[in-house]
């Protein structure tokens, strides 16, 4: 249980943290200040072992930490999935990879990976050309700039949790708002409510998915935003080029380090989804809105199959860690190589 | 792999160290003052029970709560720590703590297949010798808390699913009485419908409240011997169970289900199937004898005056054809279990909860449908009491499916049950799942 738990939650407290935003801040600063040397690297050796013994010292509460809550559980999740277990008693029935063979055999699992990839390409086409958009809108000086800023980041700040639950009683058909709406403009959702309809449920939950993150993409552009140098745009002004002009030329392909790095985020996030599932539908009607993360903890505390659960927890991982791989070598590499023309350039 | 054990009995023993302490700085503290006040009782020592259950609202959680100081006076030093929660929420803590080994000392047990595992992995105890006076009171009902003859738990309320509903709204579809078959039953579907009454409200939004009807409709498409012997053998392979899903089928072909069924939830809030029904938005619901209390706490807090004495049951109509007893009822029974390492004073309290006394105030507030004969007569609540008489009446009472089978094969099963009723799985399909849930545990 708290094994599966720990998957669940680790996943979530990633895509929420606002740490996120701070690192790539962080990141853009770093690109743009040539690389500092690195003072006492060179010294004698009592100095490297006193550093060493530092570096140590610091970093050994945090290691102590990310081993207890990420590696040992993950280690655990591995071992269990190895076994047929309820949920108590002692680990004994050994039954090798049958679990795995049963994750990746269930035609709930595979719906479940469907639903994790769809949303996962929805996220980004819908979240990306939109997210751009207002950032660049929001970019222009203008009034009640700072209000606007807070209203669309809002969303992403309220507890998924708590957003869930509002949205819920938005859906109820007939009498929730949206329907109520939908009556007064002389509309009609479908009978069974958006969310209970098996072709309307998944989009819904897409829907209310790009109003919770869309305030964080904004963010994250506007904060790339910040980071393209004023010289830019007025030389670019002084060539004569028109503000569309500007952003499509300049802007745009300025932020890409920042749109890439939002998108492998969202994909990230995307695949570990859970907890506005679980509150919006709980993963039905009939499976329509399962995620992986939803049907390993549906199979773990709901059917006392642990055994299964930690195997749809690793495959899960596996997923989720190969994506991430593939991202880093073929997309995000181009960061790294602008990253270095771009530093060469400012140290000039 | 080893090493990987031994890190975890580490912190594992960690853990209890830190919790000795806490626990152990906690019982001194209370000794001295009781010393302080009684002026030394040294030979008794202070016990500390835990008590989960799930009478979280109004009355109930009240009664509970005045029911465990009764019992803290009756014994001093005994201190009871009650703990009152939501069902879902204690299911799933239940399940949560079992694997933790940090167990309350007293919850609920459901029997069937998760007693059988609560058992075999030893974290319940056995009551056969300790509580061996109540058992004897409580004669038949104990039956279905036994494994290899030994008794597990003490059953406090044992009941039977069937139809809930709204006498004024059937009055105003112009239903005089309450349908005994499924052709009475479709007829009064389309009175209500005609009315423009939702007739039936379900929260298959969480699987088990929609999977009732598939299991009421095998229990009255299946011979009783065909219903144990598929408990028993796990083997489902009578054609009586595809019969079932196919009255299922007809019975959703005729939409009488509220708007949204597939996403509503059981329990609650207004806008759940309970509380649909106590609002009177909806005329029926098929659900067990907790549902007066379901339905009160809702009301309670959402402050509506609820269906109050309009309020009325019948069982479960007889399917034309089937070779099911049409008195068979389905249902289950609650009885309180107590952890294996549990104190002896927690087997006294789950005896004092079934007491004459207990078991009657428990009855006179219509909290569930007692077990104890001599409570029978209290209770109050004359749609509990024809239920009651129902219960009585049974020549055989068939355990909830999925309680029965276990999470495992009952969770498999009652997912696929809801896709029958999104329209996305046959009858055959119900069948096919369960079995293959089946034969995997085997």
């Amino acid at each position: 249980m708290i094994d599966v738990a720990d998957e669940a939650t680790a996943p979530l407290g990633a895509t929420a943290s606002p740490a996120t935003s701070s690192l790539t801040t962080v990141a853009g600063r770093a690109s743009a200040r040539p690389a500092a040397g690195r003072p006492g690297g060179r010294r004698g050796n009592g100095a490297s072992l006193r550093k060493r013994l530092e570096i140590a010292a610091f970093v050994a509460p945090a290691l102590a930490l990310l081993g207890l809550f990420v590696v040992v559980p993950v280690v655990r999740a591995v071992q269990i999935s190895f076994y047929r277990w309820k949920g108590y008693g002692p680990l004994q029935d050994f039954i090798g990879l049958d679990n795995y063979r049963r994750v990746l055999d269930n035609p709930e699992f595979v719906e479940a990976f469907q639903h994790n990839m769809i949303i996962v390409v929805a996220s980004i086409a819908i979240q990306l050309p939109l997210g751009l958009a207002i950032a660049l809108l929001l970019n222009r000086k203008m009034r009640f700039q700072g209000v606007l800023r807070t209203v669309i980041f809002v969303p992403y700040v309220i507890s998924e949790v708590i957003a869930g639950v509002i949205w819920y009683q938005m859906f109820v058909p007939g009498e929730g708002i949206i329907d109520t709406v939908l009556d007064k403009i002389g509309l009609s959702g479908p009978e069974q409510g958006f969310l209970g309809t098996l072709e309307t449920s998944l989009p819904a939950l897409i829907a209310v998915l790009t109003w919770k993150y869309l305030g964080m993409a904004i963010i994250l552009f506007l904060a790339g935003l910040q980071g393209v140098p004023e010289e830019l745009y007025e030389a670019a002004q002084l060539d004569g080029a028109s503000w569309w002009q500007i952003q499509r030329r300049v802007t745009i392909p300025m932020l890409g380090p920042t749109l890439r790095t939002w998108a492998f985020l969202s994909m990230i996030g995307s695949l570990q989804l859970f907890d506005m599932v679980w509150v919006l539908t709980g993963g039905g009607p009939a499976n329509s809105t399962s995620t992986m993360a939803t049907f390993l903890i549906t199979e773990g505390t709901k059917r006392s199959n642990y055994g299964i659960a930690a195997a749809a927890s690793v495959v899960l991982f596996v997923v989720a860690l190969v994506l991430a791989l593939l991202y880093q070598r073929f997309i995000m590499n181009r960061d790294n190589t602008t990253t270095v023309v771009r530093r060469k350039k400012v140290s000039r | 792999m080893a090493r990987m054990r031994r890190a975890g009995a580490g912190i594992a023993l960690a853990a209890t160290i830190a919790l000795l302490a806490a626990c152990g700085s906690d019982g001194g503290s209370s000794t001295s003052t009781d010393d302080a006040t009684k002026g030394g009782d040294a030979g008794k020592k202070d016990v500390s029970i835990t008590w989960w259950h799930n009478s979280n609202t109004g009355e109930g959680k009240d009664y509970y709560d005045k029911v465990a100081a009764d019992f803290e006076a009756a014994n001093p030093g005994v201190k009871i720590d009650v703990n009152a929660m939501q069902h879902e929420d204690m299911v799933t803590k239940l399940s949560a703590a079992m694997q933790s080994g940090d167990m309350p000392d007293i919850y609920m047990e459901r029997g069937g297949g998760e007693l059988v595992g609560h058992v075999n992995a030893g974290v319940t105890k056995d009551l056969s010798d300790a509580a061996a006076d109540t058992i004897a009171k409580l004669g038949g009902s104990v039956t279905s808390f036994q494994v290899d003859g030994k008794t597990y738990a003490l059953p406090f309320s044992m009941g039977v699913v069937g139809f809930w509903y709204n006498k004024a709204l059937f009055a105003d579809a112009g239903i005089t009485e309450a349908p005994k078959t499924w052709s009475e039953m479709y007829s009064a579907i389309d009175k209500l419908k005609a009315a423009g009454i939702t007739p039936i409200s379900v929260g298959a939004g969480e699987g088990w409240p929609a999977a009732h009807y598939w299991y009421y409709f095998s229990v009255r498409q299946c011979s009783t011997e065909a219903l144990q012997t598929a408990v028993k053998t796990l083997d489902f392979s009578d054609q009586c169970f595809v019969r079932a899903g196919e009255s299922l089928q007809e019975l959703l072909k005729a939409e009488p289900f509220n708007a949204g069924f597939l996403s509503t939830v059981a329990q609650k809030g207004a806008t759940s199937a309970s509380g649909m029904l106590a609002t009177g938005k909806v005329a029926m619901e098929l659900q067990g004898h907790w549902e007066p209390g379901v339905m009160q706490g809702i009301t309670d807090e959402i402050g509506d005056a609820g269906i109050g004495e309009n309020l009325a049951w019948f069982s479960f109509p007889a399917v034309e054809g089937g070779e099911g007893d049409p008195e068979t009822q389905m249902g289950g029974g609650d009885a309180w279990g107590v952890s294996a390492d549990a104190p002896d004073e927690a087997v006294d309290f789950a005896e004092y909860l079934l007491s004459d006394e207990v078991q009657k105030g428990f009855a006179e507030l219509d909290m569930g449908l007692p077990t104890n004969e001599n409570a029978v007569g209290s209770v109050s609540d004359p749609a509990l009491a024809s239920l009651l008489e129902v219960r009585d009446n049974a020549p055989f009472v068939q355990l909830y499916f999925d309680t029965a089978f276990g999470d495992s094969i009952g969770g498999a099963m009652n997912s696929k049950i809801v896709d029958l009723f999104a329209g996305k799985a046959s009858p055959q399909d119900v069948v096919d799942a369960t079995q293959a849930a089946a034969d995997a545990e085997k």
